[in-house]
């Protein structure tokens, strides 16, 4: 959802990284133990990934199901309150954790690898392909998603996880199909690639070897960005109505507060956890990304 | 120029083609029946009105003709202006339904995307290399960014309009008033108006102001910036220049955000209940009411379509290369 939001690159478009040994490793580490920024927003969404995997064991009852007294207030046995219908919204909120973290890796995974691919074949191949993949690109880049989605969800009767995260990547892609094509286009022209090109290498291995390797900060970054995205355009989606069926997310959590009024009951229990997960997830992985790129790009660094 | 505009404009057509495409398809192509599956909530009790209702439907989907023909007049029945009759309300017009909920949407749009960019770009130049300023902007404006519309909504719902009791918190304007030109409607009007705009306002906010402040240090760091500091020029002069050249990037960041701000005027009105295309999306979707669900995409992909025609053009006139194009310069 983000395309602005610390989109990597608009700064560096120009000079990718050089290739070097492993010294650099230890140079990239050497930085990243010391940015701040990477490590809070690291160990916040490293938590909350925590709590999402660990958290649905300790708890033995079905997230849904009416286990408690009705409309409590957050108490000791239930951390964060019940529901109107006596839903435990603790578990609710734990196993909506782990369903957005997989929205957003199986989303922005879709999404990556169509953007990627289309970035660098646009970009390395040039000429008429390159016309016909950026218009493709432009296409969906104006087409609103989340619009595209209600209609295109509104059909199916089942709702999965798996498809949502499907569809979300198929209109999410486009921007980060055009900050690769950018920079495939600069790499391409590079004396190493044009030596790769000549030893009659194929295309796709001369994208995979050469290519790719000297950008691998700027894909990481886009990576996380598809991520906290799909996971924003998933929310929106389980708002209005059109989450998985019979699911827990965030999402959801906030739709049914919303559909059975927790505002005017003043259940603030019901829409703030919600709330406030999905805004740290995305929140500390758009930080995390400031990091990386402050890592990985020494004009950046302010030590 | 004018093969700019005209490269855009073949897109943007193209686009418009590609979604009316798609909205014919995805009823056509889906599994089940979409006009038993819209029918089935339909709150007709009456048989004979309900048959009366699916003839027309079966009829409208041209389910009996080739494919290319029901593609063709669809296509033509869009052409005349005519997206079909509303399920939940029928027998109205689909297009008078969306007409009615247009000026709300776009009422709290236009002042949330305009405002929003124009005061979001001053703070991210103003805080951009100030270390204690940006140590806050940061911050503050990727928790912005990350946040749901939704959200932010139902808390601004919730402290100013329930616990402050200070705002409306439902609704376009008050139920005991009719649509009228006086002062008391307007005035309730702008009540039930302020708090939905302000929470797209927000979290609209911190995504500029980001953008902006990226682009100004890396202005500040240009060859430019560099001479002109060198040559003592005042840092307010220096940051006069960067401003300029980073509102390009700025400009075409208006076009690719216009989607997500979009949706976040659907997702906030749905919250404020407030008679704009969210709602009429939602209700439609309660009501499996297709035709009212399509026909609002169609509008509203129009909509951002217009919208980016219009940020070209604002484009061209801002930027003097695009226009060097026009009489010949080197492209």
């Amino acid at each position: 959802m983000s395309e602005i939001a610390g989109a990597p690159g608009t700064a560096d478009a120009a000079d990718a990284p050089e290739p070097t040994a492993e010294r650099k490793t230890s140079e990239v580490l050497h930085f990243a133990v010391r940015n701040p920024k990477l490590l809070i927003g690291l160990g916040i969404v490293l938590t909350l990934l925590l709590t999402g995997i660990i958290g649905p064991f300790f708890i033995d009852h079905d997230p849904n199901e009416y286990v408690g007294p009705q409309s409590q207030p957050p108490n000791g046995e239930y951390w964060l309150g019940t529901t109107s219908f006596g839903q435990d919204i603790w578990a609710q909120f734990v196993y909506g954790l782990r369903s957005t973290f997989l929205i957003g890796a199986f989303g922005g995974g879709v999404a990556f690898v169509i953007g990627t691919t289309v970035g660098f074949v646009a970009g390395y191949k040039g000429g008429i392909i390159d016309e016909i993949l950026n218009m493709l690109t432009n296409v969906v880049l104006v087409l609103p998603a989340l619009v595209v989605l209600i209609v295109a969800t509104a059909y199916l009767d089942v709702r999965g996880i798996f498809v949502q995260g499907v569809f979300i990547g198929l209109t999410s892609w486009p921007w980060a199909a055009r900050a690769v094509r950018s920079q495939a286009l600069s790499l391409s022209t590079r004396d190493y690639v044009d030596l790769a090109r000549l030893s009659g290498r194929r295309t796709w291995r001369i994208i995979t070897t050469e290519i790719a390797p000297n950008m691998s900060s700027y894909l990481v970054m886009s990576f996380i960005l598809l991520f906290g995205g799909s996971i924003l355009i998933a929310a929106g989606l389980d708002f209005i109505g059109l989450g998985p069926s019979n699911g827990v997310s965030l999402g959801l959590m906030l739709e049914s507060a919303m559909k059975w009024s927790s505002l005017y009951l003043g259940m603030w229990w019901w829409f703030i956890p919600p709330g406030l997960g999905i805004t740290t997830i995305v929140g500390s992985l758009y930080i995390l990304n400031v990091g990386l790129d402050e890592v990985f790009n020494p004009k950046l660094r302010e030590l | 120029m004018w093969r700019y505009i005209g490269r855009k404009l073949f897109v943007y057509l193209l686009t418009f083609v590609i979604a009316v495409t798609i909205n014919w398809m995805i009823p056509r192509f889906m599994p089940g029946d979409p006009v038993r599956s819209m029918l089935s909530r339909a709150s007709v009790g009456n048989p004979e009105a309900l048959q009366r209702m699916n003839d027309y439907y079966t009829g409208v989907f041209g389910f009996d003709t080739p494919l290319h023909e029901q593609y063709l007049a669809f296509w033509g029945g869009l052409l005349r202006g005519d997206l079909g009759v509303s399920v939940m309300l029928y027998p109205q017009p689909v297009l008078d339904i969306i007409l009615r909920s247009v000026p709300y949407t776009l009422a709290l749009l236009l002042p949330a995307i305009i405002l929003s960019w124009i005061v979001g770009n001053r703070i991210g130049a103003f805080a951009a290399r100030k270390k204690l300023l940006d140590n806050t902007v940061l911050p503050v404006g990727y928790v912005l960014t990350a946040m749901p519309y939704m959200w932010l909504a139902l808390l601004l719902a919730w402290s100013l309009g329930i616990v402050a009791g200070v705002l409306p918190t439902s609704g376009g304007y008050s139920p005991t008033l009719r649509p009228e030109f006086s002062w008391l409607f307007i005035s309730s009007l702008i009540t039930h108006w302020i708090l939905p705009f302000l929470s797209m306002f927000i979290v609209a906010l911190g995504g500029w102001a980001i953008g902006m402040r990226n682009m100004i240090i890396y202005e500040l760091e240009a060859d430019y910036s560099n001479y002109l500091q060198a040559l003592g020029a005042p840092s307010r002069l220096i940051r006069r220049y960067a401003f300029r050249n980073a509102m390009l990037p700025q400009i075409t960041g208006l076009a690719v955000q216009l989607g997500t701000v979009l949706s976040g005027a659907l997702l906030t009105e749905i919250v404020f209940n407030y008679p704009g295309l969210g709602t009429l999306i939602l209700q439609a979707l309660n009501n499996r009411d297709f035709f009212v669900l399509q026909g609002t995409f169609l509008f509203v992909v129009v909509g951002v379509l217009i919208a980016n025609f219009i940020i070209d053009i604002v484009y061209v006139l801002v930027d003097p290369r695009t226009r060097v194009q026009m009489t010949g310069g080197a492209a």
